[in-house]
């Protein structure tokens, strides 16, 4: 039987390609050589420590790695490092100002009880913060609020305190 | 959940894309990479080579001309929904497009992807089929066309040879007057369809109408529902007409019992899509 057959040992040192990839991160340019399977959501953590993005499903589907690259939400956990070459990508760890202080979307989710455990709180933050961002008017209906946060899963809070921090931060920064 | 190994190249001609396409049997395209990423973490896929088209030249282009939307192999579903454009040119576009997945998908994910991923309930092959669209696929030996009935031949299976990289996609403008309509079912938001139905309208004095018909999420790639199609363009949308369009519609379901959704409830589902489908692109058609 196949399946019963003793197979040679793994390498301990993997055999990836690697290759250089060049890309700003945070406003810091920045090249790194990787293997060219490395995902931008593990690029993140393990090459450069920014462990705030946080790896979920690892197939798209709860939004907790979610990034901006050019200045739009997209999940780092489904985009390979090297498809960010020559972007710009910005984590959560440059939404707070340099001395701590709490960007107004940060502070409406503390003020709303809209995280409890945290673990998806940063993938939520990047996607409104992008979605703020993005000069897109800015709708703030029950359905047009959930339409944006649907693509973000958290399974604390129930969303109704993640729906009224999205509103307090949009009123804080005057948007509709 | 990390890919398994493979060769990495990102050209930036498409002549040196499709060599390297062509170069290793089992080499795949990477365009936004938001249905193959998935598929390598779970090693679902697992090809020898990746070819990144994201820096090939032409690929990125978005234009409305003489009768056609053509969609370039890198526009990502976000650019084509936010067109202003294309909104004017086909509105039914927009109203589909919502349903795709969620928006920091759409950010990355591409069109003409999701048309070569081929997904039996995804929305963009279903609104290819129900407008007579196309795809453009360049390879070794040239360019061709492929018409959108002949391009989906099964689930995640396209005509599309494995040398082939789709370089564009073709939707028609509408007609003036033409009314449209997107009804979907799905269990939550940006999740695939259980079904899907798509409608195009256009009234015709003394008759008959011109209807198009489609749905997805019912069967191994998505369909045109010709029967109710012709049932509705000659009866003039009576209502005695639009219960025999619904109940021909039904026999359009062949997917099995699944963890979701029995055939019987899909039919159901069909049915009734398709009625809202059809009031709603009634009350746009002029």
């Amino acid at each position: 039987m196949s399946r019963g057959k003793i197979r040679r040992p793994l390498p301990e040192v993997s055999a990836d390609p690697r290759i250089a990839v060049s890309l700003t991160v945070n406003g810091e340019a920045l090249t790194r050589e990787v293997s060219v399977r490395t995902l931008l959501s593990d690029f993140l953590r393990h090459e450069l420590g920014l462990t705030g993005t946080h790896v979920g499903c690892e197939h798209g589907v709860c939004g907790a790695c979610t990034v901006m690259i050019d200045g739009v939400a997209a999940r780092s956990c489904l985009t390979l490092a090297m498809q960010a070459s020559g972007c710009r990508v910005r984590t959560i760890e440059s939404v707070a100002a340099e001395d701590g202080t709490l960007h107004p979307l940060q502070e409406a989710f503390r003020d709303c009880h809209a995280l409890q455990c945290g673990y998806c709180t940063p993938g939520f933050i990047m996607n409104i913060l992008s979605h703020f961002e993005s000069g897109e008017p800015v709708d703030l209906s029950e359905e047009g609020i959930r339409d944006v946060l649907s693509g973000n899963l958290c399974r604390c809070t129930g969303y109704q305190g993640i729906v009224a921090a999205y509103r307090q931060a949009a009123a804080r920064l005057a948007l509709r | 959940m990390k890919p398994s190994l493979f060769e990495y190249a990102a050209p930036r001609k498409l002549d040196e894309a499709v060599a390297l396409l062509a170069g290793d049997p089992s080499a795949m395209v990477l365009a936004g990479g938001q249905s193959l990423v998935p598929a390598l973490n779970l090693r679902l896929a697992a090809p020898g080579r990746l070819v990144d088209i994201q820096h090939v030249e032409g690929l990125h282009a978005l234009s409305v001309a003489n009768g056609w939307i053509s969609v370039g192999a890198m526009v990502r579903h976000r650019t084509l929904e936010l067109s202003p454009e294309v909104q004017r040119a086909n509105p039914l576009i927009r109203a589909a497009m919502a349903h795709v997945a969620h928006i920091p998908i759409r950010t990355r994910g591409t069109v003409v992807g999701s048309l070569c991923h081929a997904d039996a309930a995804a929305e963009m092959p279903m609104l290819l089929v129900l407008m007579d669209g196309s795809v453009v696929a360049q390879g070794p030996q040239g360019r061709r066309e492929i018409a959108a009935d002949a391009f989906f031949q099964f689930h995640l299976t396209t005509a599309r040879a494995p040398d082939e990289i789709v370089v564009e996609a073709r939707f028609p403008v509408l007609p003036p007057g033409t009314g449209w309509a997107f009804e979907e079912f799905a269990r939550r938001r940006g999740d695939y369809a259980l079904a899907a139905v798509g409608a195009l309208i256009r009234r015709r004095r003394g008759g008959p109408h011109a209807v198009a018909l489609a749905a997805c999420g019912i069967a191994s790639r998505p369909v045109r529902l010709r029967l109710a199609e012709k049932i509705l363009a000659e009866n003039d949308f009576s209502e005695a007409a639009l219960h025999a369009a619904a109940e021909a519609a039904r026999d359009s379901v062949t997917a099995p019992d699944d963890a979701h959704a029995t055939t019987a409830y899909r039919r159901h589902l069909l049915a009734g899509l398709l009625r809202r489908a059809v009031a709603a692109a009634l009350s746009r058609a002029q």
